[in-house]
Parts: structure tokens; C-alpha cells; sequence
């Protein structure tokens, strides 16, 4: 518990030593957005509102999930695997990607609603479909860069790698954030949420059993 | 060496009678005469039987996956990777003869249904890993981190189907209250050819296995 703590902390730290990066990645969302809003100018129809909201966010996770793994140099990692488990080194990427995440979508929301509109009713249901769905995103793209940085590592595999199994946890979100969109009832939004905790702690718990068979060479 | 070859040759023989069989046999069985349906009930026999056997080939990769982290055996590795392989053609199978039922009865060779985009995206996670498999040259690292993600992939697929249908409805037989055929099939006439079909592509998917691993051993020997 205390090594994933300290972990994380590391994670932050070394984002704010490389402010660059994260910069970069909020430079990504804005230029997205700006590109929507020219292309599109305002987008009325609420799906179509939603979907592209979630796309540009899928394209962001990728982005700026797939340097989780495929930034840190080799002998670094190996280091760390001298120092603790890996069970604990997954579990702070992951618990340390979801924040990230979490971020970069409620900035997203911002400049989307700033440029292309809100027609959002239930503003905080909709964040919190916003926090589900980051760590949901982080969870699974923490895992397949990992999986990619063992295969050569070049960004184009790990879009490969993850579209296909984001789809359930995508298409579960949309839906959620779709119900917050038309300000409908808590309670048509519970089984949803219980689905999208039920699937993040799956796929946890999978990083969690497979990891270690992964980071050994 | 003959001895042994003549002990096994009983379920291919079996599988070779069973399709042969289904696949005349179901052509000229009584069906139910249905409205829309008409005579593309007979696609029970050609095209259920497809996903039955993809499933037993993927599900032979994944148990092999497992097998391999846990006991990091090489031949675990191929037969994981030759039954991904198979398991991939019959998908591609099922996804023809699906689509040409669908444009006969639905009118569209694709529609946009839960069961339809499941079998879609489980291609392309299958397609994927093959990718991810091509892109390493370590032996025993392609073998590890391909495990790893096969395993990853096909519990969230596994998912996937499971939670597909409850966001939306399915036209597909069998699903959102649609009818299966085991409704319409009173008198079981159709499953006097269903089983011995599923059985049959089943063991004949067994023995595209056996051919393509053993072709695999022979050529590590001549290569080594």
C-alpha cells in the first residue's frame, strides 16, 4: 500500500519535472477541439454531441496513456522491479493514469462546451460519467501499453491493441453520459454505473493477475 | 508408428461423415414453413455451426494462453497461436454466411446490431493479436506477451457479448425476444442434422489443428 503511494507520488513528480508533456497533452485537446468547432461550428443533435465528445477523448487517453510504459527507459525499469512488486507497479500507473485522465476529460468538457456547445442537463452526473470513464480508459490502455512497449513499443500497435477491447467500456459510457445529457432520473443511470465499476475492477483485477507475467524479460 | 496412426483416425473419419452428411442431408430435410424465413432456416446448419466451432478454437487458445504462462512450454505457445488462427477463419465463415442470410431476410448484408458488432469486434481483437504476434521476433517473449493479451482480450469480449444486448436490442434469432430455432423445430427433424453438424465442423476444426501443429514441429525440425 505504502509502495503505491510513494509510487504515485514518484508519477507526479516526474509530470511536473516534464511539464512539457502534459502540456502537450492539453495543446492536443484544445487544437481537437478547435478543429471540431471549425469543421462542425455547433453540433445540435445530442448522440452525435456525445460521440464526438467521447472520440476526441478516446484519441486523448491513447495519447497520453501510451507513454506510461513507452517513455521509461529500460534500466530504469528494471530498477524499479528490484525495489517492489509489480503488482504495485501497475496498480499506481493505473491509479496514477485514471487521474490524469480524469483531468485532461473535464478540461476537454470545458473547451467543448466553451466552443461547440452544452446541452449537458445533469452536469454532475455527467462528471461523474466522466470519472468512471477515465479510470475505465486508464485501467485498460495502462495495461496495453505495457503490453505494446514489450512488442517494440511504437504508438500505431497500441491504437491496434486497444480499440477493440475499449469498445464494451465505451460503448457503456456513451450511454451513461447520454442519459446525463437528457437530465434523466439517478436511478436510470444506476445499473449503468454498478456495469462500468463492475468492468474496471475486472480489468484491474486482470492487470493485476497478468502483469507479473509480463514485465520479466 | 502405424500402430498408433490407425488408433487415431476414427474421429476424422467421424468428421468427414458428419459434414458430408449436414451438408447434403440439410439441403433436402423438412423445415418449417415460416413467413420471411421461408427456406433460409436451413442456414442453422451452415452457419451456427460456424461460430460453435470458432468459439471451441478460441477457447482452445485461451485455456493454451494460460498454459503457457503457467508452464512456458513452446508447444503450448503454437497450438495457441494455430487455433487463434482457425478459430479466425471459421469467424470469417460465419460472418459470410450470416451476411448472406441477413441480406434474404433483413433485407441489408450488415445491420447494426449488438450481436453482429460482438462478432465484428472479436475479430478485430483477434486480428490484433496476430498483429501484436508479428511484430515481435523473441521466441519466448512473443510467446509471453501474447498470451497475456489474448487472455486480457477474451475476458473483456467475453463481457462484452454478455453486456452488449442489455444497452440495446438485437434483431439477431434467438436474442431480444427474438424466436430461436428451437422454437419452430416441433418435430426435431432439424436437429437430427444441427448436432451432427456442430460435431462434425467441430472435430474438423480439431484436425486442421493437428495437421497445422504437427506441419509446425516438422518445420522446427528442418530448421533446426
Amino acid at each position: 500500500m505504502k509502495d503505491i503511494s510513494t509510487l504515485i507520488q514518484k508519477e507526479i513528480m516526474l509530470e511536473w519535472k516534464q511539464r512539457y508533456a502534459f502540456n502537450g497533452l492539453l495543446m492536443y485537446v484544445a487544437a481537437t477541439v478547435f478543429i471540431c468547432y471549425l469543421a462542425f461550428r455547433q453540433v445540435i443533435d445530442p448522440p452525435a454531441w456525445n460521440a464526438l465528445f467521447w472520440i476526441i477523448l478516446l484519441f486523448a487517453g491513447v495519447n497520453s496513456v501510451a507513454k506510461s510504459f513507452l517513455q521509461e527507459a529500460p534500466g530504469r525499469q528494471l530498477y524499479y522491479y528490484t525495489l517492489t512488486s509489480p503488482a504495485s507497479i501497475i496498480l499506481s500507473k493505473i491509479i496514477y493514469n485514471m487521474m490524469l485522465m480524469f483531468v485532461i476529460s473535464l478540461v476537454t468538457f470545458l473547451f467543448y462546451s466553451l466552443f461547440i456547445g452544452n446541452p449537458v442537463q445533469s452536469t454532475g452526473m455527467f462528471i461523474l460519467g466522466l470519472l468512471l470513464g477515465s479510470a475505465g480508459f486508464s485501467s485498460i490502455l495502462t495495461m496495453v501499453s505495457a503490453i505494446a512497449s514489450k512488442a517494440g513499443g511504437n504508438a500505431s500497435l497500441m491504437a491496434i491493441l486497444a480499440f477493440p477491447i475499449l469498445i464494451p467500456m465505451l460503448m457503456t459510457v456513451i450511454r451513461f453520459s447520454k442519459n446525463a445529457m437528457d437530465g434523466l432520473d439517478a436511478s436510470v443511470n444506476y445499473s449503468f454505473a454498478l456495469m462500468l465499476l463492475g468492468l474496471n475492477v475486472l480489468v484491474a483485477a486482470l492487470a493485476f493477475l497478468l502483469f507479473p507475467y509480463l514485465w520479466r524479460d | 508408428m502405424i500402430e498408433k496412426r490407425r488408433s487415431t483416425v476414427w474421429w476424422k473419419l467421424l468428421a468427414a461423415i458428419f459434414v458430408l452428411y449436414s451438408l447434403v442431408y440439410g439441403l433436402l430435410v423438412d423445415v418449417p414453413r415460416l413467413p420471411i424465413l421461408h427456406e433460409t432456416i436451413r442456414n442453422l446448419f451452415y452457419h451456427v455451426t460456424m461460430w460453435f466451432t470458432m468459439l471451441v478454437m478460441l477457447l482452445i487458445s485461451l485455456v493454451y494462453g494460460i498454459r503457457f504462462l503457467a508452464r512456458q512450454s513452446m508447444e503450448d505457445d503454437v497450438i495457441a497461436e494455430e487455433s487463434a488462427r482457425i478459430g479466425i477463419l471459421f469467424g470469417i465463415l460465419g460472418l459470410i454466411t450470416g451476411s448472406l442470410w441477413a441480406k434474404n431476410t433483413w433485407g441489408a448484408w450488415w445491420v447494426n446490431d449488438a450481436k453482429l458488432n460482438g462478432a465484428a469486434a472479436s475479430m478485430l481483437v483477434y486480428f490484433a493479436y496476430l498483429l501484436l504476434r508479428g511484430s515481435m521476433d523473441d521466441e519466448q517473449k512473443r510467446a509471453r506477451v501474447s498470451a497475456v493479451y489474448s487472455i486480457f482480450a477474451y475476458v473483456l469480449m467475453l463481457v462484452f457479448i454478455m453486456i452488449l444486448p442489455r444497452l440495446t436490442d438485437s434483431l439477431h434469432p434467438g436474442n431480444g425476444g427474438n424466436p430461436g430455432f428451437s422454437t419452430y423445430d416441433l418435430d426435431s427433424k432439424m436437429r437430427t442434422v444441427f448436432y451432427p453438424a456442430v460435431i462434425g465442423w467441430i472435430l474438423t476444426g480439431l484436425w486442421i489443428l493437428d495437421l497445422r501443429v504437427r506441419t509446425r514441429k516438422i518445420e522446427r525440425y528442418l530448421h533446426e
